[in-house]
């Protein structure tokens, strides 16, 4: 069984203290209840729920999970298209946590549960050379991944893939999303965490023009306790000041201009287009599909994908209580939905959050259910 | 899967296109397409899905690694965290080389 949340043990303590009572003081001075701020990052949510961080936060501190997991937010037509593809044949390998995500009617693990060839790995590299050991099949990768996963499956196809493998891209692009959840309405969004890996590919230059855009302050941030924690202090400062800038708080990993090298890969094979996010919205600019030029490795391109094949939906009453977009919107919070731990488990997911190691659900639930102590004290 | 893993480089192949990298004592295979900067034995690099995508500097590996010693000495059955690295370890290839 899954520990639950840890108690909460910095490796310097004495710094942990004089951040959280900066962070306190940061909070008070703004004057308002809550101040609400949102990483978009899952690694993020398991270090803040792993770590009990939520314990350190002020009350009158909200800091949300937003559209972070990758998985997640994969619309279900991209899944029908895989659950399609495996059905008419092909063999399809996809990372680990796509096996289970929902389709309209069926998963990729129900497609292999019907005979079809799917298999999980954890590189782009890995699916290549199944392509190569199988040269009769047609070998298709299901790619998921924010852009940092994406610039590995640029890569793998710029160095040159054999015939009879292809991709069906469904990674997705993060600035696109913060731009939506930020005109939320519903919202009141004060400030971003950006994740600090993502952020050593793209650089946190990419972040200048949302700022300035939306007056939203954003702070990129590493993934130890006191990374988070220091990071957090910041964010809520820019707040207070009302400076909507971005303050790199993750330097030992990300400089300004990122990895040149691997975007310029990223851009000659990947553009960016219109997509729906699962349970979110339509995010212009929000979707990396191939470029036209490589149609050739674009399973969107090469096969005629029938998801006729593989019926329609049945009417899923728990899935119509699901608010898992609500969730990843930043309106609602995992324990607010009335199937959490209990019809949707990690067993038995009812909703792609509870899917993916990097879905909200699924890290509050195994990090004790109710990761925000403030709210049991 | 956006936390990565870091590992210590141990050689380079002769196309300077792969390298082998210590996990905490598990050697895999890792491209070198997109690593930021050059790379030789003895570096640390951040793997995310069979990938080096970046080289870390000399004077933040300590504060890097301290984070993924907690997580996986620390781990209990089932923890997100230490599953999540574990994957991209087992990213890299599998190869024996000498």
């Amino acid at each position: 069984m899954p520990s639950g949340a840890e108690e909460l043990k910095f490796r310097d303590p004495e710094k942990a203290r004089a951040l959280t009572e900066a962070l306190e003081r940061e909070v008070d001075a703004i004057g308002r209840s809550p101040v609400s701020v949102m990483h978009v990052c899952g690694s993020h949510e398991q270090a803040i729920a792993r770590f009990g961080l939520r314990a350190s936060f002020p009350r009158k501190l909200d800091v949300i999970m937003g559209p972070g997991c990758p998985v997640c937010v994969t619309d279900t037509p991209e899944v029908d298209e895989a659950v399609a593809l495996a059905a008419q044949g092909a063999r399809v390998c996809t990372y680990g946590d796509m096996l289970r995500l929902p389709g309209t009617s069926k998963s990729l693990a129900d497609a292999q549960a019907d005979g079809g060839k799917v298999e999980v790995v954890y590189s782009v590299s890995q699916a290549v050379e199944l392509a190569k050991q199988r040269p009769a099949e047609q070998v298709v990768f299901f790619a998921s991944g924010f852009e940092t996963t994406a610039v590995a499956t640029a890569a793998t196809i710029l160095a040159g893939v054999p015939e009879n493998f292809s991709v069906l891209s469904s990674h997705k692009y993060v600035p696109a999303a913060m731009d939506v959840v930020s005109e939320m309405k519903e919202t009141s969004i004060e400030g971003f965490i950006a994740a600090g890996h993502a952020a050593t590919i793209t650089g946190w230059g990419i972040f200048e023009p949302f700022a300035r855009r939306t007056g939203t302050p954003v702070v990129v941030a590493g993934f130890e306790p006191l990374d988070v924690l220091a990071a957090v202090v910041e964010l809520v400062r820019l707040i207070r000041l009302k400076r909507p800038e971005v303050m790199n708080c993750y330097p030992r990993c990300v400089s300004k201009d990122g990895n040149r090298a691997a975007l310029d890969k990223l851009w000659q094979v990947f553009e960016v287009v219109s997509g729906n996010w699962r349970g979110i919205a339509r995010v212009p600019r929000g979707n990396l599909e191939l470029k036209p030029e490589w149609n050739r490795v674009n399973a969107r391109h090469r096969f005629r994908i029938d998801t006729s094949v593989i019926g329609g939906a049945e009417r899923n009453l728990l899935a119509d209580q699901c608010i898992c977009g609500a969730i990843m919107s930043g309106l609602a919070r995992p324990s607010q939905c009335v199937l959490f731990g209990k019809e949707c488990r990690p067993e038995t997911p009812v909703g792609a959050c509870m899917v993916s190691s990097e879905g909200a659900c699924k890290i509050w639930h195994v990090y004790g259910g109710h990761p925000d102590l403030r709210e049991v004290a | 899967m956006c936390l990565g893993v870091p590992g210590k480089v141990l050689s380079i192949s002769d196309d300077k296109m792969s390298a082998m990298v210590d996990f905490f004592g598990v050697k895999r295979e890792l491209r070198l397409d997109i690593v930021d900067e050059p790379v030789q034995p003895g570096d640390y690099v951040l793997n995310h899905v069979g990938f080096a995508i970046r080289r870390i500097p000399p004077s933040e590996v300590q504060e890097t690694l301290a984070l993924f010693d907690q997580i996986l000495k620390e781990a209990a059955a089932g923890d997100l965290m230490a599953e999540d690295v574990r994957g991209e370890i087992a990213s890299g290839k599998e190869r024996d080389r000498a």
